[in-house]
């Protein structure tokens, strides 16, 4: 059952005087009941235009938003039953914590007995029980966070906002309250949105993310299948850590299939078998083409093609070594130290049944084979 | 904290010392003055050490003024009260207009809103004297000469420009996050402006709506023009001094301590508000 459906959503910033800045392009998504999502993307890309929206602080420019089959776009933001934690916290300065969280809840009508206690289990789940007689004033960012995050987890809403809910917290708190707060939201069967810049924020807290860029949602998927079967070249280069190599190739029909090649010594058959009709087509239309491989694809030690070692960090649990091979810059992630110096040169391998294959207008149009 | 040598500091002293003294002359001498008769005051050279009278005071409360030429009839106490009046319906009409004038401009971008606010502001740069004219004569032709109401609707060209910008100031920091996690939680966006907004920017308006009140009251040209004797401040009251027989030096300065104690007052007031206000202060979270 669609929890919420946004449907064909714009929305255009007009400026007089400047050009329109259209900031939601064409946004179609549908969130189920109890489903945690995160607007992944950088900064500008229309994820915190989309959550106001949903809010009802900005209004859609076209399209429509209904949340639990009734439709709001042009409902106030108190009739839409929708709860919002803040990037910027935005608390209350007067009151103090304790009355910051309870005043969400007023508008509920509930015992005074039933507040106290739904505000100190929600204070005991972020942790701030020891501040809630504190002022906003004299806490830390990450504090007052915690406290936004409280004063919209408490309330009953069918639907949860969270802007870059964890984004002043410490990176060992951050971990704690990811698995508290997931595990409350699926407690209670809560649905969520939340928005983040942060990968593994997203991985880690999200059922499903969707991928954002200049406006225009690029792909709303599992984390796994965003890794896996990317739908275009700014999914594949966005997602993963350190981001996909990609290679220039030139490409060639050849018995069975087709060569592409980045580099005297780097080239791939790719069998037609693998590949469908539309993927096909994009190859014999160009003689260029994209490819990309992961990082944790390429084999270092063995292989025919040359890398010239540029860099070679070992980060306690992974070696990053970046190098040049074929006229590219790459990264290969190990998972055991490689002696390699700058200036070294090792062999390395790319398979073809690791690349990802890119037609001419970006869309990703074969995929690696999965592990 | 405190770094500075022993010197240093008794010099600090010296000339803070200095400065309070060269700023609260005036004041402190005109204090003295309204405690003198007018021959004491003219005296040269004038002393420090004298007997002092309350005549002037008694003058001014009860309206008789004595005078080498015999006994004058003034109004202070009244123009007392209509400075309070004035001042106060100024200001208090101002901001019931300017408070959510303020909150419009400070919120929403709409057509022509800065030039609309531009031109507000623009009132406070055109000289007094230059309007008085056209204006007394519109003022005529509507009846409005001499009335409380006319002057008052003067009155504001000096107080709303002056809370709409600064109250506009202090809303544009409130981040409007604040306003709209209320509304969220159920609340219209009228209740999230007088139960969030407004208080949020209570030291503000607090603040401008004092330096209106000031500024009000200390208005002369306007009431000169437009309001006869039974409707004048004090600004323009205190002319009745200025007597055939001589300046009345002494009830002058009685006259100012009065007039002055009540902005004073006011600003002592309101002084400690807006410091606890400000050092509330971080609204921005």
């Amino acid at each position: 059952m669609g929890m919420l459906e946004i449907r064909n959503v714009d929305k255009v910033y007009h400026t007089r005087g400047k050009p329109d800045v259209h900031a939601v392009r064409a946004l179609d998504m549908d969130i189920r009941s109890g489903e945690i999502v995160a607007l992944l993307g950088s900064s500008g890309c229309g994820k915190t235009s989309t959550l106001r929206m949903i809010a009802g602080f900005e209004s859609v420019s076209s399209g429509s938003i209904a949340l639990a089959q009734r439709p709001i776009h042009d409902l106030p933001p108190a009739k839409r039953r929708v709860a919002m934690a803040f990037e910027g916290y935005s608390l209350y300065p007067p009151l103090t914590v304790r009355e910051n969280i309870a005043f969400a809840l007023k508008a509920q009508q509930l015992s005074r007995a039933e507040i106290a206690r739904r505000v100190d289990d929600i204070a005991r789940l972020v942790e701030i029980e020891d501040i809630l007689d504190h002022h906003p004033r004299a806490l830390s960012g990450g504090q007052q966070q915690r406290v936004s995050l409280a004063r919209a987890l408490v309330r009953d809403a069918d639907l949860y906002l969270l802007d870059e809910p964890m984004g002043q917290l410490e990176p060992q708190l951050r971990a704690v309250l990811r698995g508290r707060i997931k595990g409350l939201l699926a407690e209670r069967g809560m649905t969520a949105i939340f928005v983040t810049h942060d990968q593994t924020e997203a991985s880690a807290l999200a059922d499903r993310i969707a991928v954002m860029e200049d406006g225009v949602l690029q792909q709303f998927a599992s984390e796994r299948e965003l890794k896996n079967r990317p739908a275009n070249l700014f999914v594949a280069s966005f997602i993963g850590e350190p981001p996909m190599n990609l290679l220039e190739t030139a490409v060639a029909e050849e018995d069975g299939g087709f060569r592409l090649t980045a580099g005297s010594d780097v080239s791939f058959h790719i069998s037609r078998q693998t590949l469908d009709v539309s993927a096909q087509q994009a190859l014999v239309q160009t003689d260029r083409i994209k490819v990309g491989i992961r990082p944790q694809r390429i084999a270092i030690g063995s292989g025919e093609a040359r890398l010239r070692v540029v860099s070679n960090q070992w980060l306690g649990d992974q070696a990053h070594i970046a190098g040049e091979c074929a006229g590219h810059l790459l990264v290969a992630v190990t998972s055991s130290k490689v002696a390699a110096r700058p200036g070294d040169v090792v062999p390395c391998a790319l398979e073809s049944r690791h690349l990802h294959i890119f037609g001419t207008d970006g869309v990703c149009v074969r995929h690696a084979e999965a592990r | 904290m405190d770094h500075s040598s022993p010197a240093g500091r008794i010099f600090r002293g010296i000339a803070l010392a200095l400065v309070l003294v060269f700023f609260m002359f005036p004041i402190v001498w005109i204090l003295l003055m309204s405690f003198q008769t007018n021959e004491q005051i003219l005296r040269i050279p004038p002393r420090i050490l004298f007997e002092p009278t309350l005549a002037n005071y008694e003058a001014l409360i009860s309206g008789q003024l004595k005078t080498a030429a015999g006994n004058l009839q003034i109004s202070f106490m009244r123009n007392l009260m209509n400075s309070f009046l004035l001042s106060s319906a100024s200001v208090i009409l101002a901001l019931l207009l300017g408070v959510p004038a303020a909150y419009a401009f400070a919120r929403f971008k709409f057509r022509l809103g800065e030039t609309i606010a531009f031109t507000l502001l623009s009132f406070r740069f055109a000289p007094p004297l230059l309007v008085l004219l056209p204006l007394s004569l519109y003022y005529q032709q509507l009846g409005l000469n001499d009335t409380y109401f006319g002057i008052v609707w003067v009155y504001q060209l000096i107080a709303l420009p002056l809370i709409l910008w600064i109250v506009r100031g202090y809303f544009e920091d409130i981040s409007p996050d604040i306003e709209h996690a209320y509304r969220l939680a159920g609340h219209s966006w009228r209740e999230a402006f007088t139960r969030i907004a407004v208080p949020l920017a209570g030291p503000g308006i607090a603040a401008a709506g004092l330096l209106s009140f000031i500024f009000c009251w200390n208005n002369f040209v306007f009431a000169l023009i437009l309001a006869s004797a039974d409707k004048q401040p004090v600004t323009v009251g205190a002319l009745a001094f200025v007597t055939a027989s001589g300046i009345q030096y002494g009830q002058i300065a009685a006259a100012i301590v009065l007039s002055v104690t009540p902005t004073l007052l006011l600003a002592l007031y309101a002084q400690r508000y807006l410091v606890e206000g400000l050092s509330l202060g971080a609204v921005k979270g």
